[in-house]
């Protein structure tokens, strides 16, 4: 056992922390008061490499391991949750698919322009009536003059409509359920895709959100990505990565909230000293610090397990609920702590809560992950 | 960053766990039953190292690797907690030695340890003092080449049963601050003036014997201070810091034979046609204990990876690990007793001695409720 980060690891910590707290940090009110896509933190992220961080070096990435990923993730989600999971989304299931299951024409096509920011990525499962249960997906794929078209309506896409390529589930055998399921590449730019508007929502403004129409939407049959029928494994290989993801987003939304609380609870002064030294207040923040360093250690596993190519789907789903869950409760405690400055949306601590409360939801609720855990725990 | 157990922890796991199947685990439930320490896992342990892994090769131990000790406490916890603490407690005892015995008081001690021809006991507890070092009675009056103890400890695990206990006593004459009044003492139980009060009758952890101390007029050489005098809470604060991992590492193993236990249940318990682990209700809470466990294992095995390369934020890994895990095994076990419903509340089954004897590890070795104060102050030491 050996728990701590490489030299490199260390390194890329200082770098994305740095710019987390140089060019995240000043932004993030304005980014969630005007629900504004940061494209200017996107194309700052891209300058450092940030965006290429799972490709491989020969396709123009960084070519870093997931554990990288996760303080990537988590160092940008300290101070604005919507940037983080922009970054997150294009690096794990947009990019991450291509790189384990691409052709090397498909590679080399998309790689190179993704690792640098020149296209970013978004995923596309969910539909309105199937989400975790993407066995049951309603977008087809039907056979048409040498490639596909597809058809079918996708929900809660994050990146769309900022991003130039969508990786698409759709049924090449509607009725046959998970078997029947393959993966597309779909440009940003095909006629067949549009993009509805961006939802409004309670947190997580900067990102963009919406619904994805794929109407006789043709691609070539390169486009496809891996087998026909491979989608399924495709999607759930992706979905676990991302998880790791979202833990290192929640990780980062608490470890925010609770350096913000301490800082406060050192500085706020009630009846003589400052409320640092009063019981109550200590308690919540070593319960809160507990539940980040915890939630840290299993995003770091999950990483780890990947990293070493090792099963992970159960340590990522457990990392998943336990980080978001973390996220959600920390989130509100720290707020608490602040009173009803915490309240105020000119602190952050408001914008954290709302926030935290996307990330038990989406990449599958808390309660899907406890599903999956308990099919790893107890199996049929 | 790796978090796989070494070969050598392996190994070990793998050893303990046999040993337990075969010979722990059948005591466990009459052990609890008669409340008596249990000798025969004591020389059971001594026979097999288990008793020299707190101990490195050279004082005759086979590890001194505190990731090691936590692995093997975990392991024996996950059958018979009363059993785990018999390994936990020679390390508690011993750790004061290890951390500032001399050479000499080293090599005199702590080798009958390893072996396990003697067991440790730790005494720091008294009724008006645990975790507040200002309430403390014991005195050690220094008389020449002599200090002359007296006063009571209570709440000593194991201390009826230990030759070798390291005590806590206030050396002061007056003046100075609680915590810098007090020295360590090595006391074996031959010395006149120890005695054995009565054993405390007590919810769980019923074969581990906690004892009442006296000393009463009882001279010790001054060969046997540990430390200087007046370094005793600063030691007995370091101390503490070595040992919470290890009552993680029992929490942790009491919530994973809970789990088990609860899980094999689950599947083979048939209602309404099916199993019940086949219920989204039982699932989900499977599912969160076996996430609590996940985070209680990884703070636990990250504390004794951070004793063992000596990283610089112990105190906070260490309670941390000892809090969560904890809470882990009450909330763990107290489900476990609830998916065996019944059954689980009956002496038959092993969950609600699981549930009793989780409840001490939210207690000793400075409650919840101080771990807390111990993270937050850590905590805002650092500045954000």
């Amino acid at each position: 056992m050996e728990l701590s980060l490489s030299p490199e690891q260390q390194e890329l910590r200082k770098l994305v922390r740095d710019f987390a707290e140089r060019e995240v940090k000043p932004r993030a009110e304005a980014i969630d008061h005007n629900s504004e896509f940061p494209r200017d933190l996107v194309d700052k992220a891209a300058k450092l490499g940030l965006l290429g961080i799972l490709v491989p070096d020969t396709y123009g990435g960084a070519g870093l391991d997931h554990v990288s990923f996760a303080i990537f993730v988590e160092e940008v989600a300290r101070f604005c949750a919507s940037t983080a999971v922009i970054l997150d989304v294009h690096t794990s299931v947009g990019t991450e698919p291509i790189v384990l299951f691409g052709s090397e024409e498909q590679k080399r096509r998309w790689l190179p322009d993704l690792a640098q920011g020149k296209k970013l990525a978004a995923f596309a499962l969910t539909e309105p009536e199937a989400g975790s249960d993407a066995a049951h997906l309603k977008t087809t794929a039907t056979h048409r003059d040498g490639g596909y078209v597809l058809n079918g309506t996708k929900i809660f896409i994050t990146n769309a409509g900022e991003a130039q390529l969508y990786v698409v589930m759709a049924s090449t055998r509607p009725g046959s359920g998970a078997e029947g399921i393959s993966a597309f590449l779909v440009g940003g730019d095909n006629p067949g895709l549009k993009v509805g508007p961006k939802f409004k929502k309670m947190g997580l403004n900067g990102s963009a959100i919406a619904e994805v129409y794929l109407e006789d939407c043709a691609v070539d049959e390169g486009d496809r990505l891996g087998g026909e029928g491979q989608g399924f494994r495709i999607a759930m290989r992706a979905l676990d990565s991302g998880r790791v993801g979202i833990s290192a987003q929640a990780v980062g939304l608490a470890q925010g909230a609770l350096d913000d609380a301490v800082a406060y609870a050192k500085e706020r002064k009630q009846f003589g000293k400052p409320i640092a030294e009063l019981q109550t207040i200590q308690n919540k923040i070593a319960d809160m610090a507990v539940k980040v360093r915890a939630a840290r250690w299993m995003t770091w596993k999950a990483a780890s397990l990947c990293d070493a190519g090792q099963p992970f789907t159960k340590e990522a789903s457990m990392a998943k609920l336990f980080a978001t869950d973390a996220a959600m409760e920390v989130t509100l405690d720290a707020l608490q702590v602040f009173g009803g400055y915490g309240y105020l949306e000119e602190y952050p601590m408001a914008r954290r809560v709302r926030d935290a409360k996307a990330c038990q939801i989406y990449e599958g609720t808390n309660q899907v992950q406890r599903i999956v855990i308990a099919r790893e725990l107890v199996p049929a | 960053m790796d978090f796989a157990l070494n070969d050598e922890q392996r190994q070990i796991r793998e050893m303990v766990h046999d040993i337990c199947i075969e010979r722990v685990e059948p005591r466990a439930a009459e052990i609890d039953e008669s409340g008596e320490f249990p000798w025969d896992i004591k020389d059971l342990f001594a026979k097999h190292d288990i008793l020299a892994i707190p101990f490195t090769p050279e004082y005759g131990g086979v590890s001194g690797s505190a990731l090691t000790l936590i692995v093997a406490v975990e392991e024996i916890s996950k059958f018979c907690v009363t059993s785990s603490l018999i390994l936990s407690v020679q390390s508690l005892g011993s750790l004061p030695i290890w951390l500032a015995g001399t050479e000499e008081q080293k090599r005199k001690y702590l080798p009958p340890l390893a072996r396990g021809e003697r067991l440790a006991a730790f005494a720091l507890t008294e009724p008006g003092s645990g975790s507040d070092a200002s309430g403390m009675r014991t005195r050690a009056i220094k008389r020449g080449d002599t200090y002359v103890m007296n006063g009571s400890k209570t709440f000593i695990t194991g201390g009826s049963v230990a030759d070798t206990v390291v005590v806590f006593a206030r050396t002061d004459q007056n003046g100075d601050t609680p915590a810098r009044n007090i020295s360590a003492f090595i006391v074996e139980k031959t010395m006149p003036g120890f005695k054995v009060g009565k054993l405390e009758k007590k919810m769980g952890i019923r074969g581990s014997p906690t004892a009442q101390l006296f000393f009463e007029d009882l001279a010790l050489p001054v060969a046997n201070r540990l430390g200087n005098e007046g370094e005793g809470f600063k030691l007995a604060m370091r101390v503490l810091d070595h040992s919470r991992p290890g009552i993680a590492a029992q929490a942790l193993g009491i919530a994973e034979g809970a789990f088990d236990l609860a899980r094999r249940y689950a599947r083979d318990r048939r209602q309404f046609g099916k199993p019940i682990a086949e219920f989204q209700g039982i699932q989900f809470m499977l599912a969160d204990m076996a996430t609590q466990i996940e985070a209680a294992r990884a703070l636990t095995y990250a504390s004794g990876d951070a004793l063992d390369r000596r990283l610089p934020d112990i105190t906070a890994s260490s309670a941390m690990a000892k809090v969560f895990a904890s809470d882990t095994a009450m909330r763990v076990t107290t489900d476990a007793v609830q998916i065996l419903g019944g059954y689980g509340y009956l002496r038959d089954f092993p969950a609600e001695r699981m549930m009793r004897d989780a409840k001490i590890t939210q207690i000793y070795e400075g409650t919840n409720e101080i771990q807390r104060l111990v993270i937050a102050r850590e905590v805002l030491k650092e500045t954000p």
